[in-house]
């Protein structure tokens, strides 16, 4: 029986849904591989959500310290690095968030465990360990097979599990101390800010009409604004539009931008990023217009047109003007 | 300040079908059009913008074959100094191969500051940057979305969710995997790049490097790629853009808006 590792992250006080989403997998792969679940958290003192997590996991190795308060890579590398060595679990999960990101592959590599990033799933084929990914902007899926190994690493795409907080694990706390030779951080926090706030707070609107990269321009965008304040609706886009600035953050849809629940989400010229598509999971009824028809927007749309953009604004235009 | 951009040229795939080859492990690539990976693009003018402020060389590099090397024109014509071409030969690459090979050609150089881009749009692993900055033992960080340097330090803004930035100042050297939308990419005329052709561009291959046959196995390998696997999917409404129009419009105040 081996144990798994769910490496815990969370953000001034709050667990990170990834969390959950990783125990969710975590705690089906233990069931079926008869190994035990464990999340390590670490963080500053007295983590208000230690009992929250118990009932999800057989263990919950916590390290709380007054320096350990803000996420740093380097550190948690040093402290999760030492639990590995001493527990050696068959498999450590990480979110493929930013923190995630930073942390796993210098993790991996300081360990000399195969690692696999972004995956939207696992599984076990004749005890061998494998990892699904998307490629090419999720246009296409790739299986992925590891170098045999004691222990390995796989980070998590975001939205890839559901968030599921009720367990039946009742797991034990187990608190460590920080070790005496933690290294001196290479990197100094220094505060939070927030881009994404400005003047409409897009994740209030009932009706949104959002822009991507297909609308070609920044002149374009004034085509597409005009439809929107015909129909009543406000203007949203995707990153690539914010990244030309073409529109400001503000108007950002998906996981670095705003989360939005409007009931209608009309999406021109979006291919749908899954960073895109994870901010729309609360929308009722979305549309989208693409000129390619394989784009992963029809994936998760209601409705489609696989049609130029242009033509279809236009034509939309003219219909709502009568 | 010396700065080394890793690069990569990567597949245009947007609007573009993609064809699976016969070994069911690669696409079909002979048709499609290249240009360097989006976020490497961001990697390079920020790299020109730190050397324009501070002076230094810039260095690109990039592991491929010649047809790659256009990538590395490209980062020269924009105002790299020097580019180094890493030929894999015959390996088959996973991130931690390829960020080995990085480590070993970088070791010994002189820098300040390593940048590459977050991720790739091919195989979007996002992980060859921090991997090559643990191979050398350097600070890292991820997601970069500002960065200003300040003698042995900088400070830099990371992305995380939700529009939220965290601010932090890292020691350098380090290695910083930058995010599109941190600067403007500047335009690079064919002119520009034949230019550039008189810049030193160096050819090393992977046998040269310091690294044995058990050092050159990479951690995983593709077993299989496949479309993604049906789905309900969208409702298509086809038609000429008139017909198209009423019809989102039924949809639409079928849901309540008030058009």
């Amino acid at each position: 029986m081996g144990e798994i590792f769910v490496i815990a992250e969370h953000r001034q006080g709050t667990v990170r849904d990834i969390t959950f989403q990783m125990l969710w997998k975590a705690d089906e792969l233990c069931r079926r591989l008869s190994h035990s679940l464990t999340v390590v958290l670490i963080g500053g003192k007295d983590l208000p959500f230690k009992n929250e997590l118990k009932e999800r996991a057989d263990t919950v190795i916590s390290i709380e310290d007054d320096r350990l308060e803000h996420f740093d890579a380097d550190t948690y590398k040093y402290l999760i690095s030492g639990l590995i060595n001493e527990r050696r679990p068959f498999l450590t999960l990480i979110g493929h968030t930013p923190w995630g990101m930073d942390l796993a592959p210098s993790l991996a590599v300081k360990l000399g465990l195969p690692i696999a990033s972004d995956c939207v799933d696992i599984l076990v084929e004749d005890g061998a360990l494998k990892a699904m990914r998307q490629i090419y902007s999720g246009k296409l899926f790739s299986k992925v097979a590891f170098k045999p190994s004691p222990g390995y690493v796989i980070t998590i795409r975001p939205g890839s599990f559901p968030v599921d907080k009720a367990g039946d694990r009742h797991g034990e706390a187990l608190a460590m101390q920080t070790p005496s030779d933690i290294p001196e951080p290479r990197k100094k926090f220094l505060e939070f800010t927030d881009s994404g706030a400005g003047e409409t707070d897009i994740s209030q609107a009932d009706f949104l009409v959002s822009v991507g990269r297909g609308v070609g321009e920044k002149e374009n965008i004034a085509i597409v604004k005009e439809l929107a304040d015909l129909m009543r609706a406000v203007i949203s886009c995707s990153r690539p539009v914010v990244d030309k600035n073409w529109l400001p953050k503000f108007h950002q849809v998906g996981t670095s931008g705003k989360s939005v629940k409007p009931r209608i989400y009309l999406a021109l010229g979006i291919s749908g990023a899954f960073q895109h598509v994870a901010g729309i999971t609360g929308a009722g009824t979305v549309i989208a217009v693409n000129k390619d028809r394989k784009a992963p927007i029809f994936r998760v749309a209601d409705y489609g047109v696989a049609d130029d953009l242009f033509k279809v604004v236009a034509a939309l235009k003219e219909k709502v003007k009568k | 300040m010396n700065i080394i951009v890793c690069v990569k040229r990567t597949p245009l795939t947007q609007e573009v079908e993609l064809e699976i080859d016969g070994a069911r492990k690669d696409i079909k690539k002979d048709s499609l059009v290249y240009f360097i990976n989006e976020w490497d693009n961001y990697a390079i003018e920020e790299a020109v913008l730190l050397k324009e402020k501070f002076g230094g060389m810039v260095t690109a590099i990039t592991i491929g074959r010649e047809d790659d090397e256009e990538v590395l024109r490209r980062c020269l014509a924009i105002g790299a100094d020097s580019a180094v071409r890493i030929d894999p030969g015959t390996l088959v690459l996973d991130a931690y191969l390829g960020s080995k090979i990085l480590a070993e050609t970088i070791r010994g150089m002189s820098y300040d500051l390593i940048l590459t881009g977050v991720q790739t749009s091919d195989l979007n692993n996002g992980m060859t940057g921090i991997m090559l900055a643990e191979h050398l033992g350097i600070a890292h960080s991820a997601v970069v979305t500002g960065l200003e340097a300040e003698g042995n330090s900088a400070r830099i803004k990371m992305e995380l969710e939700g529009g939220i930035d965290e601010v932090a100042r890292i020691a350098l050297p380090a290695l910083l995997t930058i995010q599109t939308g941190i600067n403007e990419p500047r335009y690079v005329s064919i002119m520009g790049i034949r230019k550039a052709s008189k810049k030193e561009l160096r050819v090393i291959r992977v046998e040269d490097l310091n690294l044995s046959k058990e050092d050159l196995i990479p951690w995983t390998f593709v077993e299989e790629i496949y479309q993604p696997p049906e789905t309900e999917g969208a409702v298509m409404i086809e038609g000429e853009p008139e017909k198209v129009a009423l019809e989102i419009i039924r949809i639409i105040k079928e849901k309540g808006a008030d058009l």
